[in-house]
């Protein structure tokens, strides 16, 4: 019953390794880039390594937040309150949390799959995604920019269609009714 | 006694979910942070002007798409985008392009097909690509309709 067939096996092994397959284009880029360009290619390393020290809290933060949310949050609470059934109440959850969420979009990327696989809906899924985008640190500089009846319209319309994303990506991703995404590994 | 082992337990275990959890989208966060550095280095957005100029549509379609393969922090196409209004461009294509860099992403497209599925995140990204032309537009109708010109 516990030990698992080769097959089996073997396609845990895949899976692993298609986890790292993203990462090695990236670093035959690098390759690339260096043959080509030595000294852009150094330059854009310098960038990438400048980015990753700037986003580590954030990304600590995440993973402590993953941590508590695994301890506390059981597939009952998610599927009651951000599940198939949680409608409006549902929705509101997942576009304020979005909203108020920090850091880049996939940093949240294995948290949210997480959810889902415990029952999140997955148009919540897609609104809490879309939703980032009204970046509330960032407003003041956006009114510095464009004035505060744009920066209004812009954030509401926003919020709007985190809704709007959620339900169509929901509807046409899944094919069927109540089918989330389909999980590649 | 029993009590406290079982928390202990529970501790324990959701510490190694969430390894296990964070350790499988490491690789993908890494991948996108480095070709960010690539594509900021190879593919300045500055560009973006030598291709307006064709008509609202035209335009908000040429905002949107250099808002959806650019990366960056969102604060950089604030600047950007007050730039090009100072340089006459249309609110439209500012605003597609605003609206695009922050939610469509060509650069996380990988890593968001392996977290929640292709076809989730292909839907996704195309209908946010869409949102933020008719994002545009309404943005645009609005501050027409409440008398508001940005100057």
């Amino acid at each position: 019953m516990t030990t698992s067939s080769p097959q089996k096996k073997k396609g845990k092994k895949q899976s692993k390794a298609s986890l790292f397959i993203f990462l090695a284009v990236v670093s035959a880029l690098y390759g690339l880039a260096f043959l080509l360009a030595p000294e852009r290619s150094i330059h854009a390393l310098h960038f990438g390594l400048k980015m990753l020290s700037r986003l580590a809290p954030i990304l600590v933060l995440v993973c402590f937040l993953m941590f508590l949310l695994n301890l506390f949050i059981k597939p009952d609470w998610i599927r009651n309150h951000v599940g198939h059934d949680s409608g409006l109440k549902g929705f509101l959850i997942a576009i304020v949390s979005g909203i108020i969420s920090m850091g880049p979009i996939y940093a949240w990327y294995g948290m949210l799959k997480d959810f889902h696989k415990k029952g999140m809906r997955p148009a919540l899924v897609a609104s809490f995604l879309y939703s980032r985008s009204v970046k509330l640190p960032l407003l003041p500089l956006m009114v510095y920019y464009f004035g505060t009846v744009y920066t209004l319209v812009l954030s509401f319309y926003m919020i709007l269609f985190s809704a709007a994303n959620g339900l169509l990506t929901e509807w046409l991703a899944s094919g069927k009714k109540a089918e989330g995404p389909r999980q590649i590994d | 006694m029993q009590k406290q082992k079982t928390d202990g337990n529970k501790v324990f275990e959701s510490a190694r979910k969430t390894i296990k959890m964070f350790g499988r989208t490491l690789p993908n966060i890494l991948a996108i942070i480095f070709l960010s550095g690539l594509f900021i280095e190879f593919a300045p957005i500055g560009r973006m002007t030598n291709f307006l100029g064709g008509g609202l549509l035209a335009d908000a379609l040429t905002g949107a798409t250099f808002g959806s393969i650019s990366t960056g922090n969102p604060l950089i196409s604030y600047v950007l985008g007050g730039e090009l209004l100072d340089q006459g461009m249309g609110l439209v294509a500012v605003t597609a392009l605003l609206v695009s860099w922050v939610t469509v992403g060509s650069i996380q497209l990988p890593a968001e097909m392996q977290s929640f599925g292709l076809r989730f995140a292909l839907v996704r990204n195309i209908l946010s690509f869409i949102f933020a032309l008719i994002i545009a537009f309404l943005t645009l109708i609005t501050l027409h309709t409440l008398g508001v010109t940005l100057s």
